[in-house]
């Protein structure tokens, strides 16, 4: 079985975003970018699956800029076998990429699409349950646990409240939740092996798709700044305050 | 413009995120709801009781039993035939279902939603609530995801929709439902709750969690919470997380204790509308958000607090 993996390069998780001045948007100038942490945790499933035995190749893919390309060797070093990039400078939507994944997905025909639950940059959360609607197969989304079984795949989900267990015909779509898994570290000599494995580079217009955007953005801003109020000097203080907006038992 | 709530229940009650969606729906004209399920005329009865809301879509069919998307969002997508809105809470329900009936409709969905600009602007938090965007549809129709705790709850009484059976619906027979793990509790739920008491890694142990955290909640009605760092070190369930990736909240009293404030913490808690932390850190980042802070050992406060209040 084959897994494709889309992974998406943003800013790194570690980076306080700084809204610019003119507020069209965050600025992404000089500053570290990384692979998204829930598309991580979804190359690293598809690797146990590879190890497992489960799955055989395993198909990282990532639409965006010429320097995605660093995302996609990551993704290789980690343990994928091959990329696909398709390039762009423009900013796609989940739904435009959506699109591009279900054209890669017709053409590749794997089993699983394995994505992140959201990308930290946008907070949309939406790629994988539409790529499921486009292509027609179950999603199971902010999975925890994944099992193959045969011709299904059973997927533990975070829902609030608790946890739910979906099963669902194979091929079928997947969406990371932070406890999958941990991701590993790609060693030195497999960072130097994924250089030589293969990365095709594409673009959205080979697949037909346009990705105009549907969406404008009209203005990026702060948000509301909450004042630090003040301290307390002991319990008996505290209990005093919170009686008095109304709190106690 | 006619909007469709999609109304999040348990089998038996409206859930209160339904209610948040409400009133942004609200905002942009009409209200319907979609009510679906598996024996849900209690439940479509209590969202025909809503202020404000006209119609009440129910589709009663066993394969709406368990929420798999696969089944309703072609059933959303058509009744979207004759709808200019779909509005769902970006509940764990409404953020797997909606994008699937985006895509149906070739619809670009706005997700998670903190106020309604004009007819198709919004505002919504980007880069974990460190960045607020206001942006425009261009689509024909919209698909929304509401944060619950951006907008007034719609009264859950008072209302007179009319009940309207719709028949559509089959079971696309791609998925199946096995089983939930859902923990019951007298508590309040977390993202509904008026108080709640967080922990953190410094509580150093599930049992001191226990010992310490819980005799104040249950003091208190209140809810309970937890970072990251206490989930990662296995403190409390996963589902007790408060902040980005876990549970967005905006109780009237945040209790935030032993936690030291990261960026991915405060995004889920820092609407709320009293803060209270007590960290014996004087410098920890949660002070600068508190409006009650007590620079304390936990160990013994919390319990003093616990005693006095």
């Amino acid at each position: 079985m084959k897994i494709l993996v889309p992974v998406k390069r943003v800013l790194d998780y570690n980076v306080k975003p700084r809204v610019k001045a003119d507020g069209t948007g965050v600025d992404l100038a000089n500053v570290k970018m990384s692979m998204n942490p829930f598309d991580e945790i979804a190359v690293e499933e598809a690797i146990r699956l590879k190890e497992k035995g489960v799955a055989t190749e395993i198909v990282a893919i990532s639409v965006g800029p010429a320097k995605a390309q660093e995302t996609l060797r990551t993704a290789l070093a980690m343990g994928a076998d091959r990329a696909i990039l398709v390039q762009t400078d423009d900013a796609v939507e989940p739904l435009g990429v959506a699109k591009i994944l279900k054209a890669i997905a017709d053409a590749e025909q794997p089993g699983l699409v394995i994505l992140g639950k959201q990308a930290i940059d946008d907070d949309n959360n939406q790629t994988g349950q539409m790529l499921a609607a486009l292509t027609g197969w179950a999603q199971g989304t902010f999975a925890s646990a994944v099992n193959v079984e045969g011709d299904h795949v059973s997927v533990t989900r975070e829902v609030d409240g608790g946890l739910e267990t979906v099963k669902l015909k194979l091929p079928a779509i997947v969406t990371t939740d932070l406890r999958l898994n941990e991701p590993r570290y790609a060693s030195l000599p497999n960072i130097m092996k994924a250089k030589s494995k293969p990365l095709d580079t594409k673009a959205p217009a080979d697949y037909g798709v346009d990705i105009a955007p549907r969406v404008k953005v009209l203005k990026v801003s702060e948000p509301p700044v909450r004042q630090a109020g003040i301290k307390v000097a002991d319990v008996d203080e505290l209990v005093a305050k919170l009686k008095a907006m109304g709190v106690h038992s | 413009m006619k909007t469709l709530v999609w109304v999040e229940h348990d089998g038996s009650s409206v859930k209160d995120a339904t209610l948040a969606a409400v009133t942004a729906a609200s905002k942009l004209g009409e209200v319907h709801l979609l009510v679906a399920g598996e024996g849900v005329d209690g439940v479509a009865k209590a969202a025909s009781e809503i202020a404000g809301v006209g119609k009440v879509h129910v589709a009663d069919n066993a394969a709406f039993a368990h929420n798999l998307p696969e089944n309703i969002a072609p059933l959303v997508a058509e009744l979207m035939g004759s709808h200019d809105a779909f509005v769902a809470p970006a509940t764990t329900t409404g953020k797997n279902i909606a994008p699937r009936v985006a895509a149906l409709l070739d619809v670009m969905q706005i997700s998670d939603i903190l106020s309604v600009e004009g007819d198709k602007s919004f505002t919504r938090p980007i880069y974990a609530g460190n960045a607020i965007a206001t942006v425009e549809s261009g689509d024909a129709k919209l698909v929304l995801t509401v944060r619950g705790t951006a907008f007034e709850k719609a009264a859950a009484t008072g209302g007179s929709g009319t009940v309207e059976a719709v028949s559509a619906g089959s079971d696309a027979g791609i998925s199946s439902f096995v089983g939930a793990e859902i923990a019951k509790s007298e508590r309040p739920e977390l993202t509904s709750a008026k108080i709640i008491v967080s922990g953190g890694r410094a509580l150093g142990s599930s049992e001191k969690y226990q010992e310490v955290i819980v005799p104040l909640a249950d003091k208190l009605g209140a809810a309970l919470g937890a970072s990251r760092a206490a989930v990662d070190a296995g403190y409390v369930p996963n589902d007790y997380q408060v902040g980005q990736t876990g549970k967005i909240v905006a109780p009237e009293v945040y209790f935030a204790i032993g936690i030291s404030g990261a960026i991915q913490h405060l995004a889920g808690m820092k609407d709320s509308k009293t803060i209270v932390a007590i960290n014996k850190d004087e410098d920890a980042p949660i002070f600068q958000v508190a409006d009650l802070g007590l620079v304390a050992d936990l160990f013994n406060a919390v319990p003093e607090l616990t005693g006095k209040i």
